[in-house]
């Protein structure tokens, strides 16, 4: 037993939780999925003004996001030949159940619009996928951020509410910072990638302002820390940048805009990975699972062997 | 078959002599891997922590007490074999998205070896960090209370191996009055300390098919004092979802609002 300064009791400083097991290709996937799922959403509004360049590159990027998501889901899996295993039952207490379902449906239609599009087939069939991709990207986007809330872990499931708002806004931020990288002159991308950007900055602040201090240190100390302080610097130039570029003129202009996507899109990806850093720290952190337990729990109980 | 009563095990540390016979038993019996040779410096426990690999763990804590009618302060030591809590909402068996994780007629919550793909979730979900996954077999592994020997009407291993019955296996309701006598006797005898942990059906897992009579905080011991299934508040966050999936929606059209460029 130990006990530390600030009196909360452990069992040797050992963790009570277990570390998530997820691999470096879950938060990849949580970036690919937000990507792809902004990117639907592009490409529906592209379609709606009549863009076609950007229509294009939206799905295109949606597509190429999405696959590369779902190979990094099969691959974390212990047992990846058995992924099809998702799709058993129907379980609605299970965001990943849910998940899968939804890109079940999601995924093929993405694949649809952008084949349709690329190959200049089936444009009927192209139109009701673009669309129907559109209305799940939604869902796409921020069942991701209730999946790591319905965990035990005291830094996800304490900011439950505040998460999938974080990884909608994530979504908003890449997507728009790829569409501004391709087609630099897309206005409504650009104006994506930065009301993305603004909105992760407000809601990562708001996220750890919500959680207890013995909670919150996951995501303010070491190496996670300076992760997610990267991710913000990194979205913020990209930012200046992107604005930067839309008022000059001409290639300097186009250049510079396309170097703030690309900062913008690598913001969203270091922030995802930062959360599920913070994740790891906070379950292998035991003040972080007891302290909040304990003043919950409350009233009787005083140590009687301090 | 006749209705099956919800059974469990009342774990009573009073009794527990640190002897590790309910860890070897569980390991034979269910053929479990080894969880290797690490020496951990913790007073008797190079077990560590329950885990895919390690179903019974019995913890060591050495404690300096003041005792009243000696100079000297004394040492006691507290002992406990730790094992899967069987919640009543079990958050491993509510995550899993394959169906592998399932109550069965026992009312206890077990992993079907042939369905789990391995994704982790229970893992993370786990508010005791009991379940885990198994390195190279890639799935998840933990405690189903001897499954196959209660189908043959016999006890769990741990339970049969316990030499001191500090491990006590039956009907829940059984058990729970029993431990309440305990707790009172021991109460009698001075022992002031002696609460139940996971006694009752509301607290936040809505009650457990294993429970302790426990000596100090559960946290001393390497268990969290409040538990809850995190399920429980899965609803407030479906509900952010909704407000964030539409704040998206808007914030796509109002990119698109002003025309273009």
């Amino acid at each position: 037993m130990s006990a530390g300064s600030d009196g909360l009791r452990t069992y040797y400083d050992r963790p009570v939780l277990k570390r998530p097991t997820w691999r470096f290709w879950i938060p990849s996937y949580f970036f690919l999925g937000g990507m792809a799922a902004g990117s639907s959403l592009l490409a529906a509004g592209a379609d709606a003004i009549g863009d076609a360049r950007l229509g294009r590159a939206a799905r295109v990027t949606a597509l190429a996001a999405l696959g590369g998501g779902t190979v990094g889901l099969i691959a974390d899996l212990g047992r990846p030949e058995r992924f099809h295993h998702m799709l058993r039952v129907f379980r609605p207490s299970s965001p990943m159940n849910m998940g899968s379902w939804l890109l079940a449906a999601y995924g093929p239609a993405v694949g649809v619009a952008a084949v349709s599009n690329v190959t200049g087939r089936a444009p009927v069939l192209g139109r009701i996928a673009t669309w129907s991709a559109a209305a799940l990207a939604p869902a796409v986007a921020t069942y991701t951020g209730v999946l790591v809330a319905d965990t035990a872990i005291p830094a996800w499931h304490g900011a439950r509410t505040v998460m999938p708002g974080l990884f909608a806004a994530g979504a908003a931020a890449s997507a728009g910072g790829v569409a501004a990288a391709v087609v630099p002159n897309a206005a409504p991308a650009r104006r994506l990638a930065l009301g993305g950007v603004a909105a992760e900055v407000a809601l990562f602040s708001a996220l750890e302002r919500s959680l207890p201090d013995d909670v919150r240190v996951a995501y303010t100390e070491g190496r996670v820390g300076r992760l997610r302080r990267a991710a913000t610097r990194l979205s913020l130039a990209g930012s200046g940048m992107c604005a930067g570029g839309s008022v000059r003129a001409g290639g300097a202009g186009r250049l510079l805009t396309r170097l703030g996507g690309v900062a913008i899109t690598l913001g969203a990806a270091a922030e995802r990975f930062a959360v599920i850093e913070a994740g790891r720290a906070s379950a292998g952190d035991p003040r972080a699972t007891i302290g909040p337990q304990r003043r919950n729990a409350a009233p009787e109980q005083t140590p009687e062997h301090a | 078959m006749a209705e099956t009563q919800r059974v469990g095990f009342f774990t009573d540390t009073t009794l527990c002599i640190g002897c590790k016979a309910c860890e070897v038993a569980c390991k034979e019996w269910n053929d479990v891997p080894a969880d290797g040779f690490d020496f951990l410096g913790l007073s008797y426990d190079n077990t560590g922590e329950l885990s895919a690999d390690t179903w019974r763990h019995v913890a060591f804590i050495e404690q300096v007490v003041p005792d009243a009618s000696a100079s000297e302060p004394g040492l006691r030591w507290l002992m406990s074999s730790d094992v899967c809590k069987h919640c009543t909402h079990a958050a491993c068996l509510d995550v899993c998205p394959t169906g592998a994780i399932f109550r069965t007629e026992f009312d206890t919550v077990v992993v079907q070896a042939d369905v789990c793909n391995g994704c982790g979730y229970c893992v993370a979900a786990c508010p005791f960090g009991v379940i885990g996954q198994r390195e190279r077999d890639g799935r998840a592994w933990k405690c189903t209370m001897c499954y196959d020997r209660l189908h043959g009407g016999l006890e769990p291993a741990c339970a049969k191996a316990c030499p001191t019955a500090s491990i006590q296996f039956g009907p829940l309701d059984e058990l729970r009055l029993r431990a309440r006598d305990r707790v009172e006797e021991l109460h009698e005898r001075g022992v002031s300390s002696a609460r139940l942990y996971l006694d009752s059906d509301d607290d936040g897992i809505g009650g457990a098919g294993a429970f302790f009579l426990l000596l100090d905080e559960p946290e001393v011991y390497g268990l969290p004092p409040d538990p809850v299934v995190p399920t429980r508040d899965l609803a407030s966050a479906w509900r952010a979802a909704a407000a964030s999936g539409a704040a998206l929606v808007a914030g796509v059209a109002l990119a698109f609002m002003r025309g273009r460029r």
